[in-house]
Parts: structure tokens; sequence; C-alpha cells
């Protein structure tokens, strides 16, 4: 292959399915046919309510090597990743590449060129710009299958999936549930591949509200409604999401100060009254308590944080079971 | 030497001529364009141009060749090479801050190697400001001494409106031709695309249309006031060309280009992180193109240029927001203009006006036009020669083309640049079979 053979053009349609649909990569939720999340989905409550304990370690990527390629700064994520893949008996390598080669320098394309080289079988990438993941599953070799643990502001798929569980769990069925999203939208990967779960698996209304400067241009093309005031996105809604504020949102004049913000839009016992009695109340975490959510409400008895957290290592999981299996051709 | 272009579809938008038939050249000159030949002139030879266009040398008001500096990118040699094998026989080379052009013997060593090579005429447009860091002027005088054909800073900011008010006055002053790019630098940020509702589903940062507009207005408010020329480069949003047609009509003497992606593009193009699509300004909205393409069709926006930014592979393998903008697009430029003929978007005198006579006007260059007693500059560009773009058959040594796999209907055959053929598609092919 030469140089020019690399030369990037259109994306193929289906990047992240094999020619028979099973899932290869897990980039975006964007373009997934419903099935194949309910199969996520589905999975994930196995592994879930595998018996005990001492049975919890599945062998079903035993002989695998996982990489967790962590480009940006992340504890939780990484970790469920991590563990995930050892109850699934794979080896798990954690490389920090801020401190490694790419700090000198390195390009991407050959960063993953050596660790190809190693054998390895399946990337586990965050990165801080949009694309990243995606560029990755495009030049890998193609025995690698590449799941996005966040990439800029475009997707962090697997948390949406998590929370896709969570909601299930706790609220059913999707078509008749409303759910409302609240906070930085504009920087939020984590709300882009919300809004795409919860179309795909036709959830009865999707809103997102914020601040007109937090709230990216033309969102509602993605299947939701804009809400400018907290009460009124509330009024009704069965499950409140809400987003991470970044501090340096203060710095570049998209808020005045988190303490409007909290004022606006923080939830507290007072907004919650707004939602359904029995709404559920979720947050990917870190959360800034006295930013975006009160303490009262995060640990209330809607609050479903830590059930999410757990939710986590399930959905991720089902997803590397899945994309192995795709990958071998057989079912794991 | 004394030779005939018989039976060619001579198009000239300056004259406004336009039939089949032949073009006579004495000695470097167009000696006459008509049915029969001059009294006395005997041709030495004769080509047979039956079925095809002759046009006026091409004229591409923006190319960066690279050298000196980058020649991992390009080389001057390749790209004037490649700027001929697509019928362009004279461009405008851009500053940019690897090779700013803030000094005399910049401009002078970058004309001499254009000079030297014998292909495409190289113009060189030099930094407005120096190192085009837009806060101390350049020597302007000294700049147009040695031969520059206008002052730019490129996407650069200014340091304030009043170093762009002083330096628009200062440069009237020895009447150079201004090429200001109108980008408001605190509303661009660090978009990369279009902000509307692709960089939204994308998660990519977005540049606002106002990103333009305001720097439009400003441009327009201080034309006005210091009555003074500007073109005003690379025009991306309705907006700004609706902005540029009332200041038109307002008498104001403002000028203004499009790049030709802009015209087939649009934000679409970039939905699967496509990072050949990203470009600087950014490919907009279907409508934006539309009201592009008829800016360019009414006469709003004059010119049409390449805005050719070879780049080599590694710039553009890497997460979309980390590649180098920039299309390699030499050799895609005629090609487009005749294809907004194929599409019925312009007459074809309007589109080859595009890249003629308008660009020349601009720039105040003799060429771009067929006028017995100027020198012999033209293309012959064949209709029926019709060809599938492919990046690595590219002539240009940056390969980085969006038009993969493009079909085209027509491409220069043979180029002239004072009388002498300095490309023939002919001998491409001979090497290509050997």
């Amino acid at each position: 292959m030469t140089k020019a053979d690399l030369l990037p053009g259109p994306l193929p349609s289906s990047l992240q399915l094999t020619g028979e649909g099973h899932l290869k990569h897990f980039l975006t939720i964007e373009g997934l046919p419903p099935l194949l999340l309910q199969e996520i989905l589905d999975r994930a409550e196995q592994f879930i309510t595998l018996p005990n304990k001492a049975q919890r370690k599945a062998p079903l990527l035993r002989g695998k090597t996982v990489v967790n390629l962590f480009f940006e700064n992340s504890t939780r994520t990484r970790t469920t990743f991590e563990l995930a893949a050892q109850r699934l008996s794979a080896d798990i390598i954690n490389l920090d590449i801020r401190t490694s080669a790419t700090a000198k320098g390195e390009s991407l394309l050959d960063t993953i060129r050596n660790l190809e080289a190693m054998n390895v079988d399946m990337f586990v990438v965050r990165h801080q710009h949009s694309g990243a993941a995606h560029f990755i599953a495009r030049y890998c070799a193609p025995y690698i299958s590449v799941l996005n643990a966040g990439d800029g502001r475009h997707a962090h798929p697997t948390q949406a999936m998590l929370d896709m569980l969570t909601i299930r769990q706790y609220k059913g069925d999707f078509p008749p549930l409303k759910v409302a999203i609240v906070g930085d939208i504009l920087h939020s990967r984590v709300a882009r591949s919300q809004i795409h779960a919860l179309t795909t698996l036709c959830a009865g209304e999707a809103r997102v509200i914020g601040p007109r400067t937090l709230i990216p241009a033309g969102i509602e093309k993605m299947g939701v409604n804009v809400y400018h005031d907290l009460y009124e996105g509330l009024d009704d809604v069965d499950v409140i999401i809400m987003l991470r504020l970044q501090k340096e949102r203060m710095q570049h004049a998209l808020l005045p100060s988190a303490h409007e913000f909290y004022k606006r839009y923080g939830l507290t016992e007072e907004g919650l009254k707004y939602a359904k009695p029995d709404a559920i109340v979720m947050h990917p975490g870190p959360s800034n308590r006295g930013v975006e959510i009160d303490s009262m409400v995060a640990d209330g008895p809607q609050s479903v944080i830590l059930p999410q957290v757990t939710n986590g290592i399930a959905v991720r999981m089902a997803i590397m079971s899945m994309v192995m299996g795709a990958q071998s051709g057989k079912t794991l | 030497m004394r030779f005939v272009i018989s039976n060619a579809h001579i198009i000239d938008p300056d004259s406004g001529y336009n039939a089949v038939s032949n073009l006579y050249v004495h000695k470097k000159k167009i000696a006459h364009i008509g049915q029969t030949p001059p009294a006395g002139f005997t041709a030495d030879h004769t080509i047979d141009a039956s079925g095809q266009f002759l046009f006026p040398g091409i004229i591409d008001l923006a190319a960066y060749l690279r050298e000196p500096g980058q020649e991992f990118k390009a080389s001057m040699e390749s790209e004037t090479l490649a700027a001929v094998s697509a019928g362009i026989t004279q461009l405008f080379y851009m500053p940019e801050p690897l090779t700013s052009i803030d000094n005399m013997p910049m401009v002078k060593l970058i004309m001499k190697q254009g000079r030297a090579l014998k292909k495409a005429r190289v113009k060189v447009i030099g930094a407005i400001t120096q190192d085009l860091a837009g806060e101390q002027l350049t020597n302007m005088g000294g700049l147009k001494y040695a031969g520059c054909a206008g002052v730019s800073n490129q996407r650069q900011p200014f340091a304030s409106t009043r170093t762009l008010r002083m330096a628009m006055d200062y440069a009237a002053t020895f009447d150079l031709p201004l090429f200001l790019h109108p980008i408001e630098h605190s509303l661009t940020g660090s978009g990369c695309v279009h902000e509307g509702f692709v960089a939204t589903r994308m998660g990519l940062p977005g540049i606002p249309v106002a990103a333009e507009t305001t720097a439009v207005a400003q441009i327009i408010t201080l034309i006005e006031e210091l009555d003074i020329p500007v073109h005003l480069c690379r025009l991306s949003a309705a907006n700004s060309v609706e902005m540029v047609r009332a200041a038109k009509q307002r008498g104001l003497s403002v000028t203004a280009d499009v790049a030709a992606h802009q015209l087939f593009l649009t934000e679409m193009d970039i939905s699967d992180f496509n990072p050949l699509c990203h470009v600087q300004p950014p490919l907009r909205s279907e409508r934006d193109m539309e009201a592009l393409r008829h800016g360019v069709a009414d006469g709003t926006i004059d010119a049409i240029c390449s805005d050719h930014q070879p780049h080599e592979i590694d710039a553009k393998l890497a997460p979309f927001q980390q590649t180098e903008p920039g299309i390699s697009a030499l050799e895609t430029l005629l090609p487009l203009v005749m294809r907004l003929v194929e599409e019925n978007s312009m007459p074809i005198e309007t589109a080859i006006a595009s890249v003629t006579i308008r660009p020349a006007t601009i720039t105040r260059s003799k060429q771009g036009r067929l006028q017995p007693g100027k020198k012999a500059d033209f293309t012959l560009f064949d209709p029926d020669d019709f060809w599938q773009l492919r990046a690595d058959e590219l002539l240009s040594q940056g390969k980085n083309t969006p038009f993969e796999g493009w079909s085209f209907s027509g491409r220069s055959s043979k180029t002239y640049i004072k009388g002498k053929c300095v490309f023939d598609r002919k001998n491409i092919a001979h090497k290509k079979g050997g």
C-alpha cells in the first residue's frame, strides 16, 4: 500500500457494522438500527443478573487484549471499561497518551500503527477531538475493534447506552416517556448520543433545556424540543438528565456565573416538583453539586445516579462481547 | 514563428467574440482573429482545433505554491506545471505565515523562480503587515517597486480596526490592489466548520456566518470612508453576497471572488468527518452555495479562483479539527467552471469571464483577453474529453482533493503562453503509455 492509498475520502456508510449487520466498532449511536440497541440493553441485563459474584467473571474475551487509549483525562469511564474487560477475562492495558508518545510529537496514526504491531484486539478511545474514534476505526487493522469512549463534542455512545438501560430499568419501554436533558448541550457529547439513542428507541419526547448560549444551532433537527425555561421544560417529564457544567464555560462569555446558572438551570427539589412525581433524576457524572444539581436531589429518592455507574460496567461488557463476536464471526 | 489555430470555438468575454474561427499568432503575439488570415500572413504550421474551445489563458487569483519553505507540500515547478495542464496561464502567489512575502528580496526570488520555470506566469501578492502579524506595516512602496501585484494579510487578523484602516490607506498611496479576507477572528474562534445543524450533529465547533458578514460590513464601511478600491477574497455566505451587491449598487469600488469548490460543495459534504472538505472559509449551506452561484452569474462576485492549497497526505490524516484546511485545486478550477455552464447556472461567457477578464481587471493584468497585439496566452479546451478525477493522477504535488471520482466533460488539451505551447496533453498521455 502506498501512502496515496491512505487519502481520506468519504467514510463507508456502515463503518460500524459488518456485512451481516453485526456491530464491528461502536463509534456513535447515530444510524444504528433500533433492534441492535435493544440487543445491547438485553445483553447488558444478562450480565447484571449473573447469579452471584463468584460467577461474575465470564470467559468471553479470554486471550484478547484491550487497550484503553485515553488522550483526555477520565477516571470513571476508563475504570468501568477496565472492569468490564477484566470481567470478560480480557487482558487490559491502560495508555495515558498525554504523557507518552503523542506528547513527544508522534502522529495519531503512528501511535495506532505501533499498538497494532503488538497484536491487540480492541481500542477503547477517548480523545478531545470530534471524529477521532472514526478516524482510528478507519485506519486501524481490520481485525481490531474500536469503542468510542468519548470524542470531542461528538459522541459518547456507551454512556448513552448505560443511560438507556437505566431508563428502561426504572421506567419500562420508551414510547410513552418524556425525557429532558438539562444544561450545557453545546459542549456535550453525552447529550448528542443520548438524543440519538432516544430518537432511535422511539422515546415519546426528548427535550433539551438550557440558555441560548449553550444550545447549539439547529439541534431541533435532531428530533428534540428546545426549552430555555427550566420549569417549563421539566413539566410532566418522566426522566431528567442533568449534564455537567465545566467551570471554564464561565470564561468565554457563555455564562455570567455559576451562581446564576444554578439559580436558572440547577435542579433543586423545587424544580423537581414540575416533573412527574415518579420521575427519575440522572447525571453522567462527575456532578458539580450546587452548580447543576442540589445535593438533596442528587442523594434523594428519585436519583438513580449510582445505578447508572453499575449499569456502565454491564453495558460495556455487552458491547465488548458483541464486537468481539462480530470479529470472530460467531456470537459470543 | 507564425502559426494558426484553426476552426476553434473562440470565446473572448472581453470583446464578446463567440464564434468558430481561427486565431493567428505571430512573434508571441496574437496577430488576428477571424476566418481569413491578415494580409501577408503565411503560417509555418496549422493546428486544427475542430470541436475544441479556445479561451483566453485562465487567471487564478489565489494559489499557495509552498516554495520556498514548505517543499514537502509542493514546489513551484510541480504547481506551475499543474496550472498550465489545466489552462491556467497566470496565477497569483498568495503570502502565508511561513512564506510571508513581506520584503523585496522574497518578491524578486519568487518572480525569478517563476520566470525560470517557463510554465504559468507567477504574480506575487505581498504581505500588508510584517510576518502577516497584523501590526507593523510592510514597506509597500518597495514591494510595489519589486513587482508585487497587490497586498494582502491573507487569513491572518489585524491587531485592530485602526491597523486595518491605516494599512488600507497606506496601500492606496501606492495604488496597490488590496486583497482582504473578510474574517472576524473573535467570532471564528476554534471553529472549523459552518455553524449549523451539521456542526451540531458532528460536534465540531462552528464558524458563524457573522464571522464573515461583520468583517464584510467593516471593510465596506472603510471603503466608503477612504474611497479606495478593495477586493474581497473568498466569500462563503449568501448574506455577504447580498452586502457586496448592495455596496456595488451604491457605487462603491468593491470586487469579490469565490473559491470554485464553494460553488459545488456544502456542509453536508463534511458530514462523515471528511477532512478533504476542511476548508477556510468553511463550506456552508445549500442556500449559501446557490447564492454564491447567483452572485457569479449576475456579476456581484467578479471572479472564481482555485484557492489552491496543496498538502502532504499527513496534513489530512488526523481527526477533522486537527487537519490543515485547503484543497489542491488548480486542476479542478476550469473543469468546475465549465460544469457551472453544464448545470445551467450561467452562460459560458460569464463563466469564462470569471476566470479571465474579470480577474485581469481586478489585478490590472494585461492578460485575460484575446486581443490582436497582445501576448498570445490561451488554452484549448476539449469538451469531448470525458474524464474521471483520480487524485493520484493530479500533476500537483498535493493530492488533497474532495473531487475524487467526479466525472468531468472536458479539460485543456493544449496551453499557450506568449505563443509558446507550454502544455500538450498528448505528451502526458504518451509518458503514461510508455
